[in-house]
């Protein structure tokens, strides 16, 4: 069947009014094999959901292990003698909570909005046919899989306790087969990364169109750009040291392991050279798409386009300064010290960005649609998550927070109440045009209020009982820790159906869906200017450039339930 | 990875004009080739950021332990490393050649000079080869497995087994004689204590930059295969260019990479 349409992508020179990307040739092989960045944007988003919920059923078994605590357990002891396998409940909470952060943080939340939405968007927005390197954009595509491969084989061969963060000396002396598919893992999936932000930033700087400075581009591409700019620098040092760490690991070259004068504090300040960097990689281009969504959802231009155009590079800057605060604990005072007043560096770019959001929808005509809900729960959490991120950053009050879940709190505020809900917040918002088809509405932001709810359940009690001391990655707990746990657990699950309930209503649409206009929201951005789905090429004519937060260019059209642009014949129509 | 998407299979179904070579989303030539030029220029920065681990690694290693670094570099062959040196810059200087004929639609120079730089980087790791196999028989060899041959006065098969694993070999000054003639009898001085970090960090140093040698003999092998097919002309040398560009990369850090191990002590 694949070979018999696969060269139907050459013959359609004449586009039919309903061609599209999904439509232009058809069969296993055309996708697998495609250079379009559409369709490597949704086999990515694919991946990165299917990395998602796993990650998300590794926390709700540790979430309904801790809900008990001493001296029950949920989990139970492997003992399965014909296949070897000997394992205490307490070894399985500690491959679960492993897998849970390096499944989320390498294979889901750092490709999220980039590798998925990015690669759908960023050409288009800027009216080009594709990214720069499209066969590099399949090739990183590929990588992933092998990467998500490799931490597959590293469940099978051993497992992994490490935490995500593979830290010296444990891993170098523990789980010989996990660690070291793991790291591979890691390795192959920083390369994916590293060709992912090597193509947006080519893309960024020589295909944009005549018209389109730096200046009239999209907040969405500002954001992408600087996190392009931390992938690329920062993501080489993860792949040495965790290339090290394998070799450490395999021949035992005393870099890391004080057994043989290594010092395992130089793979943390490694690590944590990438690895702060990336908790950027991470939240500035979900900033991006909250930018997108709170000026088209309140049908206002953007306040302060170049404030937050070059907050987003002030934090791709200062997050390569203040990786030391991860370890606080294990470095000398002075430097404790200095990391510590870097720190809050940070904070003034990601405030700049709050302040310009809010001041956006100030007198904003504000569309309580699913996305900017999304965005609303983002300005809440991330808010709640930037602000406890100001008491880890102290230096006294860390020594105190620790590794508590004060710390795990803090965290999943930032990237699961920040990165998560933007991230879902971007795909209702473009859904319609990566499909075609408009979801259910109502259901869609009943669920999305539920995440907001629920999500606050789940992760506030973590504040209190960390504050308390209770420390983080323990599978045991004393009695009074219990009530917090059984109500975060609580709040975990029903956080989880939320989720299953808003993936539902999204599928649903595919198939009940109403036809998606071309621009159902009136963003002026370039991507609603062609239809929805795109065309195999994005544009049969080259768009023409504006303000891309001119919202007064389109008006509501209610006969197709979308935005066109407005005529400039017709100076007054009626908008809705 | 190095070089632009150049496609010519790839859909262009609504475009006219387009040479073979310029791929389908790019509006004309000089656009194909500048993205080409960033991409690599990007890539190389990722690729000194890749190896600043590893200079870091060996900072750190040799500002808190300056007599491992004296001591075990006198067991590396100086003439073989200045050798190499002298190979690699040789190898670099027809690489620039060969873009030159690129742009000037020399083919014959071009298939000549891209051809001599692949001699020269197969030189290379011949060269390597050598030392390589040097340092394993003499179990000069990283980490824990660092375990100095000792050959005694007057033998020349390896005799007794000294110096015990990394840590433990510690403070041995028994009579060590050189294992290799060159150098100025090192095994006489007390092996310092985790010898072996010198030999680990000598490793990865050179094995990695030896991979980045074998990636370009890939890379190379391609230009010579589309160079004798014709496709290179001063309308199109993007490949060749880039290529170039990575070649001269390895080749600067291995002009880093000889002093900082060879030349010190």
């Amino acid at each position: 069947m694949a070979t018999a349409h696969e060269s139907t992508t050459n013959e359609t020179s004449a586009h039919s009014a309903d061609e599209n990307y999904l439509t232009a040739s058809y069969g296993l092989k055309s996708w697998l094999l495609t250079l379009d960045h559409k369709r490597i944007g949704m086999m990515y988003l694919m991946g990165v959901m299917g990395a998602f919920f796993l990650g998300g059923v590794f926390a709700l078994i540790l979430r309904a292990e801790l809900f008990l605590g001493t001296p029950k357990t949920v989990l139970f002891d492997l003992n399965i003698e014909s296949l070897g396998i000997s394992m205490t409940a307490a070894d399985m909470y500690n491959q679960m909570f492993t897998l849970h952060g390096a499944v989320m943080t390498f294979l889901f939340i750092i490709p999220s909005v980039p590798a998925a939405l990015g690669n759908f968007i960023l050409p288009i927005m800027i009216g080009a046919k594709d990214v720069a390197f499209p066969r590099m954009n399949l090739c990183s595509f590929y990588l992933w899989i092998g990467g998500a491969v490799c931490f597959l084989l590293a469940i099978v061969l051993g497992g992994l306790d490490t935490g995500w963060t593979f830290y010296a000396p444990y891993s170098t002396s523990t789980s010989f087969g996990g660690v070291f598919a793991a790291l591979c893992g890691a390795f192959i999936l920083g390369f994916s990364s590293i060709f992912t932000g090597l193509n947006f930033i080519v893309t960024l700087h020589t295909m944009r169109p005549p018209g389109m400075n730096w200046f009239r581009m999209p907040l969405f591409l500002w954001a992408l750009y600087a996190t392009a700019i931390i992938q690329l620098l920062a993501t080489p040092v993860l792949g040495i040291t965790v290339m090290l760490l394998a070799v450490e690991r395999v021949l035992g070259i005393g870099i890391f392991d004080p057994q043989y004068g290594g010092d395992p504090v130089l793979f943390q300040h490694f690590f944590w050279f990438y690895s702060h960097p990336a908790v950027y990689i991470m939240i500035v281009p979900a900033m991006g798409v909250i930018s997108e969504l709170i000026s088209t959802f309140s049908r206002k231009h953007i306040f302060g386009y170049t404030f937050i155009a070059y907050s987003s590079l002030a934090i791709a800057v200062f997050g390569f300064l203040v990786w030391g605060h991860h370890m606080f604990t294990a470095s000398s005072e002075l430097g404790a010290a200095v990391f510590s007043l870097l720190t809050f560096s940070v904070s003034i770019p990601s405030a700049i960005k709050v302040f310009n959001w809010l001041a956006t929808m100030y007198k904003g005509s504000i569309d309580l649609r699913t996305p900017m809900l999304y965005a609303l729960s983002f300005l809440a959490l991330f808010t709640i998550g930037g602000l406890t991120g100001l008491f880890l950053g102290t230096l006294a009050t860390d020594v105190h927070l620790h590794d508590t879940y004060f710390v795990v709190a803090h965290f999943h505020y930032v990237m699961m109440g920040g990165t998560l809900v933007a991230f879902l917040g971007g795909i209702h918002y473009w859904w319609p045009k990566m499909t075609g088809k408009m979801y259910d509405e109502k259901w869609a932001s009943i669920f999305a209020v539920g995440i907001f709810l629920f999500f606050n359940l789940t992760f506030f009690p973590q504040f209190i009982m960390g504050s308390r001391g209770m420390p983080r990655r323990y599978y045991n707990y004393v009695e009074e820790y219990q009530i917090y746990h059984q109500i975060s657990t609580i709040g975990a699950f029903l956080l989880g159906m939320s989720l299953l309930g808003a993936a539902i209503v999204l599928l649903r649409s595919l198939k009940n869906g109403e036809k998606a206009p071309a621009n159902p929201w009136g963003s002026a951005t370039l991507e609603w200017k062609c239809t929805s789905p795109p065309p195999h090429n994005n544009f049969d004519n080259p768009p023409v450039v504006g303000d891309p937060y001119d919202m007064q260019s389109v008006v509501y059209d209610p006969e197709i339930k979308g935005f066109v642009d407005r005529k400039p014949d017709n100076p007054n129509p009626a908008t809705s | 990875m190095t070089t632009v998407a150049t496609d010519p299979q790839s859909d262009h179904s609504d475009h006219h004009d387009h040479p073979a070579f310029l791929a389908h989303h790019f509006e004309n030539p000089e656009q194909q080739y500048d993205s080409g030029k960033l991409g690599i220029w990007l890539f190389l920065v990722t690729e000194v950021l890749f190896f600043s681990g590893l200079f870091v690694a060996y900072i750190i290693y040799r500002y808190f332990n300056p007599e491992i670094f004296i001591y075990a570099d006198d067991f590396l062959d100086v003439r073989l490393g200045f050798l190499n040196t002298i190979i690699l810059l040789f190898s670099s200087l027809t690489m620039a050649w060969a873009v030159r004929n690129a742009q000037l639609n020399q083919k014959l120079g071009l298939i000549i000079n891209l051809s001599l730089t692949l001699v020269c980087a197969f030189a290379f790791l011949g060269v390597k080869y050598v030392e390589y196999s040097h340092k394993f028989h003499d179990g000069l060899l990283p980490g824990k497995h660092f375990n100095p041959v000792v050959h005694h006065e007057g033998e020349d098969g390896h005799a007794a087994d000294h110096g015990a694993e990394g840590s433990a070999a510690a403070n041995e000054t028994s009579e060590h004689e050189s294992s290799e003639g060159i150098a100025e009898h090192p095994a006489e001085k007390p092996i310092p204590r985790n010898a072996g970090i010198f030999f680990s960090i000598y490793f990865c140093m050179t094995g990695l930059h030896g991979i980045h040698i074998l990636f370009g003999i890939g890379f190379i092998t391609w230009l010579l295969v589309r160079a004798v097919r014709g496709e290179f002309n001063d309308q199109y040398f993007g490949p060749v260019d880039y290529v170039g560009l990575y070649w001269h990369l390895v080749d600067l850090i291995w002009i880093y990479l000889f002093p900082l191990l060879y030349l010190i002590g």
